[in-house]
Order: C-alpha cells, then structure tokens, then sequence
C-alpha cells in the first residue's frame, strides 16, 4: 500500500488524545518527530497494517475528547495506524456517535423512537425545536462552522435503551475528562437545562428491576440485590462457582451439558448453542476466538443492559466457560456506544478478575489461558447484525458478510469464532449450576428455560422480568400491571422493530420459539412493547420505517433502495396521496418486502417489512378509514 | 527390478466435478466455482452489476439471485460455491420477482442511461420504475457528500428518492457522475486491495445516503488517486468515464459504430500490457485492456491508460473537429 496522507495537521490536543489511547509514537514515520534515523528506516509491511483493528477506537479517543473528528486528526491516526485517509473516512462515517463535522463538545441525544414516543418524546423534541432550537444539522455549506467551549446541541437519537425509563437521552461531553451518560424520563426542563450544561440537575435515579430479590429467578437473581463492583459479592451468591464446575467437566463436558439444555440462542435467530459451540470447538484453524454481542440496539430492547449493569461478573464468568470450553483464549465485548454504565461496570468487573486470576495467563490456577477486551460500537444498529460485528472489530465499516462461510470457520480476522449474545452467556452459568437436563426441564420441550422480556410502552411498571419458557403474552402484560392507566389495548409490538404487531385478541400466544412460530410470530430479541388506544399506530408504523432506512449500511440494493421506497409509500399515505389508492400502495409495499425479504444480504433488510406486513395484515392499519 | 513408468503429474490437479441441479436440469460443474459459473457454462443468462471475472465478488447488487433450495433467502450465485446435490431454480416466481425489484429500485433512483444490456433486463423482467413516482430534483453540488449518518430529513411524498446529483469534473483524465453509481463497490475494490493498493476511493455515510468518496470528498488531485483509471475500467455504469468520451457525449458526438479498436503494446515500459486503442474519426477517445489478458486482467497505468495524447499531437487545423491539439475544445484554458 501507498500510504497517501493528507496535509492537514492535528492540533496539540487531537494529538493528546491519540497518543494518550495507542502511546507516543516511536519514528518519524508513525507521526512522531523525525530524526535521522528516520531516513535510514522505514516502517510499513504487515506489522503496521495490523494495527487497522484498532482504527475504531482510535477515532473513537478523538472523538471523545474533541467531540469531533478534523482532517487533521483523522489523518494522524492514518499515520499511527498505516491506514489510509480514504477507507478511515468510509469508516468514521459509518457511524453515528463519530461525527467529521464539526460539533461542540456537548451533544444531546434525544431518543424519539417507538418505546419513547409512547412517552411523548416526540412532542418532547418539538418542544426542544421550539425552545432550544432545531436539531444539529450540518449542510454541505458550514464546513468552516466554530463552536465556543461551552456550546452544545442536540440531536434526535434511535432508541437508547432505556425504554422502562422512557423518554431518554444520551449526553456526552467531549473533553480530557469525557462525560457520557444516558438519562431517563427526561422532561423538557431537564433537557434544556442539559443543553445548558448542568448534568447533575438532571441525573434520574435508574430504573429498579420490577421483581428484583425474586427467589424464582434464575438470570436476573444477583440484579439490585448485590453489589455490581464487588466480585466478594458476587461469589457469595453463587458467583464463580460454574466456572468451577466446567473446569471440572472438561471443554467437551461443558459442551454437552448446554447440548443436553437444549439452550436456544436469544439474540433473535435461535439457534441451538450447543451445536454452535461444538463446531467452534472442532475447528482446526487456530487461533478462535469468542465475541459476546452486547450491541443491543433493537428497538425496545434493554434487558442485556440491565444484566451488564446489575450482575456484569455474571458476564464474565460466562463468558470464561464458553472460551473454557471452544478453545479461545481471546474474547470481546462488543457492547453498543449508547451503553456507557455497562461499558464502566464490565471493565471493571474484567479488572478485578483479572487481578483475582479469574482472567489472564492461567485462570483459576487451571492452566487455562483467557481474556477479555470490550469493544464500544459507534452508533450502528447494523453492528448488532453477527458478521457485521466481525467488521467493526477488524477496523471496517460494519458491513455485513455474505454467509457461508457462517462465523464458526470463518468469524473475526478470518478466524472459527463463537458469537453468542449476552443474555444467550447468562443462560450457561445457570446451566451449569444445576446441570444440563434440570435446565431442560424448565420451560416446554421445544423451549427450555428461562426467557428475559423488556415490557415496554403504555405498560404500568416497564422493566425486564424473567419467565420460564410458556408464559403467555397475557401473563407478561399482567405481571407488569397491565396497561397503564387502564386504558385499552390496541396492538403489541413482538420482538422489536425487526419483529411485528399483535392484536389484543392474540394475547393467549405462549411466548415461546414453537408458540410464536405457530400464531407466525416471532420472540425477537424478547421486546414487547404495549400501545394503548391513544397511540397513533401510523406514526408508530413510520418511525419504524424511517429507523431501518437510517440503520440500512447500503451495501445491496432491496434493503438500501427498498427502505427508501418503503417509507415514502408510507408518506403518501399519510399525506392522503396514495399512488393507486389503498390497494395499491398496500401492493407495493407487499412486492417491496419480499424482495427485501428475499435478497438482503442480512436479516435487516430481511425483517424491514416485518412490522409493516403485520400492521397490514393482522391490524388492518390502513382499511376502512383513511389516516389523518 | 522393472523400471515402471512414472504417472505424469499434471501442473494443477483437476478439479473434482460435483453433480448439482439447475433448473431440472442435472448438471456437473467444477468443485470451487460459483453457481453463476454453473449457470454460464449452460448458457444460461443471468443478470449481474456489481460481478466482474476479474474482482472479488462482493455479491451487492443482488441482480443475480438464484433460489436453492434448502435456503430461507435467496442466494447470490455469483459468490456461492456449487455445493453437491444443490438444486437451483434460476428463472422461479421468486427470483424473478426480486430481480425485478432490485432492477426497479435502481432504475428509480441511479440515472441508468449508460449502462449496458439494461434496458433489455428492465424489459424482461416487467420492472416498472415509474411506479415510485417522479424522480427528486437533482442534490444541490456537494449535498451528498454532506449526509450523516443518523436521522434523515422525512422523505417529500411527491417524489422517489434519487442518487442524481451534479457530475464532478476535478481533472482533465476521468470525471465522477455519481448520479450512474448503483454502488457496486468495483472501483473501491479495483483501487484497494483487488489491485491497485492506493485506496483512494471509499464507501463513505450509510444506507441510501451512502456514495463513493475520497477522504472528505476531496477532489481527485487533492487525494490519493494515481489516475491508472482501473475504477473506469471496472465501472458497470458509466459513472467513471475517460473525460474525452464524456465531452463526446455531452457534444452528441459520440458514436461507438464508428469507432474501431486496435490492439497494440503499450510503449512505455517492459510489462507489455496490451492497449485496446478506441479510436473515432482518427483519434483515440479511451484506452482498455482485455479484462482476460494474462498480464493486465485489464488493468493500466496512467502512462498506457492516459498518456496517448502525443499520437495526436498535430497542428490544430489537421483534425478540423474544432478541437486543439492537446484534444481539448479550442480556447480552452
């Protein structure tokens, strides 16, 4: 490669904030100051260009400290990371937390996505255009744009996260000491006094589990019941003690005690995770390696967060069997930007194992070599997608793959590598406290186990709670209180933006794989969010739409031009100008989706028109009465 | 002892042949090669964009989609292996019908007037890119380029979206007219790790907003561009274009049944490569090399790709086409 670097120069503290992240740099060549051994030298080749895995985090120190990414600074991280200015560009603006713009170091995100427009957030930005001023825009015009010290704007945010505590908002403050923090039930005085830059004022206490101290619960026992920094604590509720047992039963042990649970992944596809974890562990290839998909960001999901945050060693010792057991001895973390408490508690918890062996070169004196290291996203719901993590982790745009070759032979930097979502990790501790079969029998046959739902929306207490397996959608809007107010119900959104509605006559479906499937529904990432009968579904029904052409990464052509046509023909609906009526707009949205059904490379352009069929078809959302 | 008789070892060892299933009919094709290599062997015609022989398939632009059976989704035959027993349905209800849409989805929203052999597709496949409505005015210059990621602006429900935009000329080899870009991705793989290795061009921003750009969409010569013009060789749709057959064309002049093509070596150095000299009225107004050919796989460098204006350089009023002789317009700075 011709590494071809721009002439802009980065000031004094972009290059701080660098330095601070990779270490000063070592020639001439890397950036530092050039000396004559610099022209008897010359550094390049393989070694340098394997730093490109770092290029995601390296934009990401820059961005936290300046709050924004200059040429100048962009260009000398290509410089430290041999990459060239070109490909770190597609990169940096592939994500949305990065910004090659100039912003000011205060930036507000407000979310307005479904669970949160439940909660008003939409009115709640009109306020904030009305008050504050509208929404950071950047045109192709303000290229020169100065922001003072104590500037800040806001931004319209996909959903957070943190739907029980809905309306949120995400601030960070870029700075030698950065400040990221996600609020919830914000109100308009509190944004703007965010705006402001007061953060203390705002600071809402987080939201408590609903059934926290439960004796039935399984996953979320440890949550707002211990300590989440103290490993003490940890071990004194069980903690550890199934990494013990897997020492004990040996990689292949481990392998058929989650065989034989008939563990089903939870991050939405469900597949079985023990035949993932075997074929991982047969691989020839060396070296393999673990990834734990923390990067939540379906809409109305936010039960992996509440695990990260409430019981993170939980994590972690899960996280230590399955690279135990498939012969890794590298995992990450790949956990959403959005998620800074989570992302502070793991490190943590990662810390303190590693200082107690429970990590590092021979864990638990077992000469067992493991470690784990977390990797922020920048803003991209697509890097939730398995392979699409693999890309953002090698320094890529987080672009999905084509597959096969499936992650077990060919996953992150080409490697066999296991990729399990978190709460999917949470379930092998479990199973291994009281072994593979007591776990099958919890839940029905086809669905063993327990199961995390985030209630969200017009329910009285939102929050995640665990079942076993079989519990119907009645039961798990009743065990939140039911809808709020006692108002009525309208529809209930399944399994995310990515999943789709039910009507209130469908509330007696057993939330499990087989039941779903039946009613042709689906668990998704266990979302289920309530609307009452005063949400206007169509808006409901457009956000989604706008949500996947926003998230779309563009690679193939039904899922980027489809999410375009999919949401306009919602427009001309809403605007009273269907093009051939009803019928036809309804028809071409049919034809729409199943193209991008049928030829997205990835399961985002494949569930798009998910929630919009169903809003057709099982709500009947536009017969009879056309929308205002 | 007998001396017996070596067996000749031949230079690769032949391919193992698997057996597979293409439209009811049982087919063998070589192990390793692609369900559109199967498919082409049989004579079958199968749509693509975004594959080339010569690059690695990226399988985006789904034109070629096939159905196998087995498979939730359709797959792209142009990256995945034929597999023993597979049975394929090239031309089903299903394929058809995406490959109408990706068709539609393009022709609503890329100028696709330069692009070869679709017009027939569009035609075979009943797409009809009108039903989205009028196209959007074209993007203000530079609008594109300026797009994050994000929320976007609500669409306006009058019109179809489109990628039109104003045609880049920032050199005097080659222009950009990303108005023609589908996203193939094939000048970023030409220009990176397929051959090149410069770079220069990339995948910036996301979803429909994303678009072929250099480092903050810098001009050319301002970026890491070496002018090989191999992102124009490789180009589907006329977006990347020698900026002689642009200023041909925005004249009306250009006129491919009066053009003849002359293989030649190109002088420069001692590679070899060939030069496919495409010449109109007696002057050349591009430069290719045989995408088969052992050396270049079509691939130049700007000395045989571009550096040919001293065949032409002759006293002006020799051509009498109104053009200097250094090829640009008379008066022209």
């Amino acid at each position: 490669m011709d590494l071809h670097l721009m002439d802009a120069v980065a000031t004094e503290e972009e290059r701080e904030a660098l330095d601070q992240f990779l270490g000063a740099p070592e020639s001439g060549w890397e950036g530092g100051l050039r000396d004559a051994r610099d022209a008897h030298t010359a550094e390049g080749g393989h070694e340098a260009r394997a730093q490109r895995h770092l290029l995601l985090p390296a934009l990401q120190a820059i961005q936290s400290r300046i709050g924004w990414l200059s040429e100048g600074a962009l260009n000398y991280v290509c410089q430290r990371l041999t990459v060239p200015p070109a490909d770190a560009y597609g990169v940096a603006t592939f994500y949305a937390l990065l910004s090659t713009v100039p912003r000011p170091r205060r930036v507000l995100h407000v979310c307005d996505d479904i669970a949160c427009r439940c909660k008003g957030a939409a009115e709640l930005c009109e306020q904030l255009e009305r008050t504050v001023g509208p929404a950071y825009h950047h045109g192709p015009e303000g290229d020169h744009v100065a922001f003072g010290e104590n500037d800040a704007v806001w931004l319209r945010s996909p959903c957070l996260g943190l739907c029980d505590q809905a309306p949120a908002a995400f601030v960070t403050v870029a700075g030698a000491k950065p400040v990221e923090r996600l609020f919830g039930h914000a109100d308009l005085a509190g944004l703007q006094r965010l705006v402001a830059g007061e953060l203390a004022a705002s600071l809402e206490p987080r939201g408590r589990l609903p059934q926290a101290g439960d004796p039935s619960l399984r996953l979320l026992r440890r949550v707002d019941v211990i300590d989440p920094t103290s490993l003490d604590e940890y071990r004194a509720h069980g903690g550890y003690e199934s990494l013990r047992t897997a020492l004990r039963l040996g990689p292949e042990g481990v392998i058929r005690e989650v065989t034989d649970a008939k563990l089903m992944g939870r991050g939405g596809a469900a597949f079985p995770t023990g035949r993932k974890w075997e074929a991982v562990a047969r691989q020839p290839a060396r070296p393999h390696y673990l990834i734990c998909n923390a990067d939540e960001s379906e809409p109305g999901t936010f039960k992996d967060r509440v695990i990260m945050e409430g019981d993170p060693f939980s994590l972690i010792e899960a996280m230590t069997i399955a690279g135990f057991a498939t012969g890794c001895e590298q995992g990450f973390i790949y956990i959403r930007g959005e998620y800074p408490l989570a992302t502070e508690r793991l490190q943590h918890a990662i810390d303190t194992a590693r200082a107690r062996s429970l990590l590092g070169e021979d864990v638990m004196g077992h000469g067992f070599r493991f470690d784990i290291e977390i990797r922020r996203g920048g803003g991209a719901y697509i890097c939730g997608e398995e392979t699409a993590v693999f890309n953002s982790i090698e320094g890529l745009r987080g672009e999905p793959r084509n597959k096969p070759p499936f992650p077990v032979q060919v996953g992150v930097f080409g490697k066999p590598t296991l990729i399990n979502n978190v709460e999917t990790l949470v379930n092998v501790v479990e199973i291994l406290r009281i072994g593979g079969p007591a776990y099958a029998a919890i839940g029905t046959p086809g669905s063993t186990g327990p199961r995390l739902f985030c209630l969200c929306g017009d329910v009285t207490r939102p929050g995640v709670y665990e079942v076993p397996f079989g519990t119907t959608l009645r039961q798990m809007l009743d065990l939140a209180g039911g809808v709020a107010g006692g108002r009525q119900l309208q529809a209930v959104l399944l399994g995310g933006a990515a999943g789709l509605f039910v009507r209130p006559d469908e509330l007696d479906m057993p939330l499990t794989f087989e039941g779903t499937r039946a009613a042709q529904a689906t668990l998704g990432s266990g979302v289920i969010m309530a609307f009452d009968d005063r949400v206007n579904m169509v808006d409901i029904l457009l956000r989604i739409a706008a949500f996947f052409r926003d998230e779309s990464c563009g690679q193939c052509v039904p899922c980027r031009v489809g999410t375009v046509r999919q949401e306009e023909a919602l427009h001309r609906i809403l605007a009273g100008r269907p093009r051939g009526g009803m019928d036809g707009e309804a028809a071409l949205l049919e034809e729409i989706g199943v193209a991008m059904k049928d030829a997205s490379i990835c399961g985002l352009g494949q569930t798009a028109y998910s929630a919009v069929e169903s809003a057709i078809k099982r709500l009947h959302l536009f017969n009879g009465a056309r929308p205002a | 002892m007998t001396a017996t008789a070596l067996p000749l070892i031949p230079l690769r060892p032949a391919r193992r042949m698997v057996e597979l299933t293409i439209d009811g009919e049982t087919v063998q094709a070589p192990e390793g090669s692609t369900i559109l290599d199967a498919c082409r062997h049989q004579g079958k015609e199968i749509p693509t964009l975004c594959y080339l022989d010569t690059l690695h398939p990226v399988n985006v632009c789904r034109a070629c989609v096939v159905e196998v059976e087995g498979s939730r989704v359709l797959v792209p035959s142009c990256s995945r292996p034929v597999e023993a027993g597979m049975v394929v349905k090239t031309d089903s209800e299903r394929v058809r019908h995406s490959r109408k849409m990706v068709l539609e989805f393009l022709a609503s929203s890329v100028d696709l007037s330069t692009t070869p052999d679709v017009a027939g597709w569009l035609e075979d496949y009943g797409a009809r890119p009108e039903r989205y409505g009028p196209p959007a005015p074209p993007a203000p210059p530079g609008f594109r380029d300026s797009l994050q990621p994000g929320h976007h602006a609500p669409p306006d429900p009058d019109y179809a979206a489109t990628v039109i935009q104003p045609v880049k000329v920032d050199n005097e080899l080659y222009v950009r007219d990303y108005g023609k870009c589908i996203l193939c991705y094939k000048c970023v793989e030409a220009c990176g790790k397929d051959y090149q290795n410069t770079y220069a061009l990339t995948v910036a921003g996301r979803g429909f907003d994303a678009r072929i750009s250099t480092e903050f969409a810098v001009q050319l010569p301002e970026s890491a561009c070496v002018y090989c013009g191999n992102c124009i060789a490789v180009c589907p749709t006329g977006a990347l274009m020698f900026k002689s057959e642009r200023d041909h064309r925005d004249a009306g002049t250009w006129d491919e049944s009066r053009q003849t093509v002359t293989d030649t070596i190109c002088p420069y150095c001692g590679v070899g490569c060939t030069l496919e000299l495409h010449v109109q009225d007696n002057e050349i107004v591009k430069v290719t090399s045989p995408l088969d050919h052992d050396i270049t796989r079509g691939n130049l460098c700007i000395k045989g790709r571009f550096g040919w204006r001293y065949v032409q350089n002759r006293p002006p009023d020799a051509r009498g086409n109104g053009r200097g002789g250094d090829g640009r317009p008379r008066g022209s700075a």
